[in-house]
């Protein structure tokens, strides 16, 4: 067991690219066979992340050698506490597709579907890849791949406003790439090696020079692009309003996490472990951008009428919250730290389960009723009661309301704010919040308590395929709310390790 | 002495799944009626159940697991929230009578009953929870479960209530999450505790910093001035809603919560030291409890509308109960606690006759209301009783309040209050009297003179809470009834 364990990070990659591969071919006669191997491929990989994560909290990481090749000159894939989200992208790529079944199926020709199901495989693919691997080069290529899987998934529906949506978000993304790979060749010029955990080490050896800061400020640059960070957030709104809604889901719930993923790799992977450059400067600016992120997707989400507009934006203000979280960190004394890099790493769970639940219950409205516009939705909720129900769920949640999931996100950034001296950060946040509820109280209003216009009332409930993956997830964010300490005790040895502490750290006063 | 016990969670889970039960099968009216007044006798019974050992002393607590590291989810029932408890879960079995009759015949009835429960849950939750934190779990529920009841008539004015009321209380909610983790990041705890858990040590600024966050965020609901904005507006709501909710549950809460600020987390002797540093924090909550009573009275003369009207003197009677508590005398807290009863069912019998003419004439404005003691005299009679406490005339409730408010005052040495006092119970009177005047004294304006009283449910109630209000005056020294458990939590508060 130990030893398939071992293997399994390998094979979730192994698995999605092969799938991806693979879907043209299997469903070469049927098209919509095309769904069920995708399925199937989501499940099996979701088997292994699983194992994975479970050999990781009872055994410590996974280092596997590709090949066989012992790093830093082989490729090494490197599982560790941060890798962890890989499970939560195996779930969330299972309901997606489930989910993407019908919907699917009504928003492209038949013929597209395999192309669809391959896109979404190798989206997934790279995400997987990009969390788990230990090699600088390898984050690159895996960063392209899901970029150029997303900018494709956006388009597929072959709309005009689409295509533009899209093309918007290639051009920042392959900037946001370029300044990436940029920062792995100068990282690579000063250490002369590739592999992460080599890099911080021969990165102690040297007097910080003026090329490994270069190095990281295009890092966060080219992360923050990607994890839609005002001011380079523009492309966001478009790309994922515009976007089929499983696809929205995905990319709002899942790859703007990548960037943090990558920020967290390189800042606190190389830098922190490195320990020659004080970046709290860098990360410092962070936070006071992510306070004002946090206030401008709010702001703007405010004046939106498309539902899935709204969610964009708040989206935006989101990775304002985790961006904050994670920018506590004192360089010299990282235990200051820990509860913001909690609430951080528990809202990039918690925020991926929500907003996915959110586009997806948009996605079943919209399918059912081909309007996406807040005026003219009015009183679905009394035809579509479960579809709505779980839409107020995770409006409730990512407003932060107790006893919801997203109000333990909140609780550990304000409560880490203002234990590292920042409470205008938590003020920021709190009042953001407050904008938040205030637009999706909007959208409550306008689903429950306003009465159906005439096309409104020949709809009725989504189908099950459909409802199967909003009820499950808007389970979730009930449940992760009450019983806060399932997600936490996986959270918090990921936390204290990022910042370097044992995995079994306890903060004083907890 | 502290019990482990079931009850303190048993209490708010009943009025939850009753909740649950009506979202099931409450298109049924005989069901959805069942649910309801079940649910509220077996919770009052649960309640009942702790009265003789909180009487006692007992502290009946359980703990969930941990919500989050180093605060767990906890229920404890001490004198305080017994208090605030008891008289919660009696007035839902009394509403819930009342509400069956009232909405008869509207829209949406199975909402309105679930979240009608829900609310009494949170409300039940707030008075038991046994920490700042969970106290804050329940505050934002609560006000999460009565926005569709404030906004239930769905029309654009209820409509722009419910904004505003949501506006103002997510506002002081965001207010005391900031400062409950700011306490927590002080005393590393946020249990409630006698006498306090913050001490001077901390700072005075910060400490006064925070204590006026935590009193504009609990002062929203406790629509202390300027923060009442949302409260006449929230009338617009079904009068049931507006009795409970705004006499009782919701405006209640906010007071609640600024007792447990002032004597659970800061405590008696570190809000003295730092009067005595120069940061009289406890003065100006006073001040500002005192402003409210006389301009809130004032802006309840110039209503015409009934409700309006109670609103605000809701508004100034809301502050009587700030003031005791922040003279930060035990006969001041005395008076002010017991205030949190003996107004609510005042208020509330009030808010009833409010109703029962509604739904008897559908007059809404005092204007109207000539004669109206001929056609309701029992509605009526309820509502002089009512008036005659708001005075604080002996033998009502309202003389009780007032009376240990007034001896505070003098024990701390601020005569200011209570000629303040004095002059409220004439605006008291000034503007509950006209009503009684043109009730009996004017001739209806068709010359009916034919009794025709609302329909039992709608008067059974009335009639009930007015009793209360007497019996509340006249047997306050009894053991069982609220001065006795209101006596018992300021004998923690003050280490008496």
């Amino acid at each position: 067991m130990a030893e398939f364990a071992h293997h399994c990070p390998v094979l979730m990659v192994i698995t999605f690219l092969a799938g991806a591969v693979l879907t043209p071919i299997v469903s070469k006669s049927k098209k919509k066979f095309s769904f069920w191997w995708a399925f199937f491929v989501s499940l099996l990989a979701l088997l292994f992340s699983s194992c994975a994560v479970w050999s990781l909290y009872t055994k410590g990481p996974i280092s596997y050698w590709l090949g066989g090749w012992e790093p830093p000159y082989g490729i090494e894939i490197y599982f560790d506490y941060i890798s962890s989200i890989t499970f939560l992208m195996t779930v969330l790529g299972a309901l997606i597709i489930l989910y993407s079944k019908k919907y699917i199926e009504h928003d492209i020709k038949e013929e597209k579907l395999p192309v669809y199901y391959t896109l979404v495989l190798l989206l997934l693919c790279g995400m997987v890849g990009f969390s788990i691997t230990g090699d600088m080069f390898n984050l690159y290529v895996f960063l392209e791949i899901l970029s150029l899987s997303g900018y494709a998934l956006i388009a597929i529906t072959e709309e005009k406003l689409t295509a533009m949506a899209s093309f918007k978000y290639l051009v920042m993304g392959a900037v946001s790439s370029m300044c990436v790979l940029a920062g792995v060749a100068l990282l690579y010029n000063v250490t002369g090696t590739l592999n992460m955990s080599d890099m911080a080490l021969r990165l102690q050896q040297f007097e910080p020079i003026a090329t490994s800061y270069m190095a990281l400020c295009l890092f966060v640059v080219g992360f923050c692009v990607k994890a839609a960070m005002f001011p380079v957030h523009v492309w966001l709104p478009d790309a994922h309003a515009l976007a089929p809604s499983p696809v929205s889901a995905l990319l709002s719930g899942l790859v703007i996490k990548v960037g943090i993923v990558g920020l967290l790799r390189v800042i606190y992977g190389i830098y922190r472990l490195g320990g020659a450059i004080d970046f709290t400067t860098v990360t410092n600016f962070m936070g006071w951008l992510a306070a004002i992120t946090v206030l401008v997707g709010a702001f703007f989400a405010f004046f939106q009428d498309d539902i899935k507009m709204i969610f964009a934006y708040s989206s935006i203000s989101n990775i304002g919250y985790i961006i904050m979280g994670i920018s506590l960190i004192s360089f010299t004394q990282p235990e200051r730290g820990y509860l913001g890099m909690v609430g951080g790493l528990i809202h990039i769970f918690n925020h991926a389960i929500i907003k996915s639940t959110l586009f997806l219950c948009a996605g079943a409205i919209i399918y059912k009723t081909g309007f996406r516009k807040l005026s003219d939705l009015r009183g679905i909720g009394k035809k579509m009661p479960i579809t709505c129900g779980a839409l107020t769920i995770a409006a409730l949640s990512i407003a932060g309301i107790p006893p919801t999931a997203g109000f333990i996100c909140k609780w550990f950034i304000v409560l880490g704010a203002i234990e590292f001296g920042r409470g205008i950060w938590a003020a920021a946040l709190l009042i953001g919040a407050i904008f938040v509820f205030a637009y999706y109280i909007k959208i409550v209003n306008a689903i429950f308590f306003r009465e159906p216009a005439e096309p409104i009332l020949e709809v009725d409930e989504a189908p099950l395929s459909m409802l199967i993956p909003i009820v499950i997830l808007a389970i979730s964010c009930l449940v992760f709310g009450v019983f806060a300490y399932l997600p936490l005790a996986v959270i918090k040895p990921a936390a204290a390790t990022i910042l370097g502490l044992p995995p079994t750290y306890i903060p004083p006063g907890g | 002495m502290i019990v482990n016990d079931i009850r303190p969670l048993l209490a708010p889970m009943i009025s939850i799944l009753c909740a649950v039960l009506i979202f099931w099968r409450g298109g049924n009216a005989f069901l959805r009626r069942s649910f309801s007044i079940s649910a509220a006798i077996v919770k009052w019974v649960v309640v009942f159940s702790m009265l003789q050992g909180s009487l006692a002393g007992k502290i009946y607590v359980t703990e969930l697991i941990p919500f989050v590291p180093g605060i767990s989810f906890l229920l404890r029932v001490d004198g305080l929230g017994m208090f605030f408890g008891m008289v919660s879960s009696t007035l839902w079995i009394i509403t819930t009578v009342y509400a069956i009759g009232y909405m008869e015949g509207e829209h949406a009835r199975k909402r309105f009953f679930a979240f009608f429960a829900l609310c009494v849950s949170t409300t039940v939750g707030i008075a038991f929870a046994g920490n700042l934190f969970t106290l804050f779990v329940f505050y934002e529920m609560l006000t999460v479960c009565t926005y569709p009841l404030v906004i239930h008539e769905e029309t654009p004015e209820a409509m722009r209530a419910g904004r505003k009321y949501l506006v103002y209380t997510l506002t002081g909610g965001s207010l005391i999450l900031f400062s409950t983790a700011l306490t927590f990041y002080l005393a590393d705890t946020v249990t409630f505790a006698e006498p306090g858990i913050l001490s001077i040590s901390n700072g005075v600024g910060l400490l006064a910093a925070m204590f006026a966050m935590f009193m504009l965020g609990f002062g929203v609901k406790a629509a202390i001035m300027p923060l009442h904005g949302w409260l006449p507006s929230a009338m617009v709501a079904p009068t049931p809603v507006s009795a409970l909710l705004h006499a009782v549950a919701v405006v209640k809460a906010g007071v609640f919560g600024i007792t447990r600020i002032i004597y659970n987390i800061f405590g008696v002797s570190t809000l003295k030291d730092m009067a005595l540093e120069g940061m009289d924090v406890a003065s100006v909550l006073m001040w500002a409890a005192l402003i409210t009573i006389i301009c809130a009275s004032l802006m309840a003369l110039m209503q015409d509308g009934l409700k309006k009207r109670l609103a605000y003197s809701t508004v100034s009677q809301l502050s009587y109960i700030v003031l005791g508590v922040s003279l930060l005398t035990p006969d001041g807290a005395l008076g002010g606690i017991v205030h949190i009863a003996n107004q609510a069912f005042m208020k509330i019998t009030m808010f009833f006759v409010a109703g029962a003419i509604y739904k008897k004439t559908h007059k809404k404005n005092i204007s109207e209301m000539h004669g109206i003691g001929h056609k309701m005299p029992l509605t009526m009679a309820t509502f002089t009783i009512a008036s005659l406490g708001m005075m604080g005339l002996p033998p009502t409730a309202g003389f009780i309040s007032k009376w240990y408010l007034c001896l505070g005052a003098l024990d701390a040495g601020k005569m200011v209050v209570v000629v303040i006092l004095l002059l409220s119970s004439f605006l008291n009177a000034a503007y509950f009297l006209p009503i009684v005047y043109r009730a009996y004294f004017m001739k209806p304006q068709d010359g009916n003179l034919k009794t025709d009283e609302a329909h039992w449910t709608l008067l059974v109630p009335c009639v009930i809470c007015a009793l209360y209000v007497i019996a509340l005056g006249l047997f306050a020294d009894l053991p069982f009834v609220p001065l006795a458990l209101a006596r018992g939590a300021v004998t923690g508060f003050f280490g008496l």
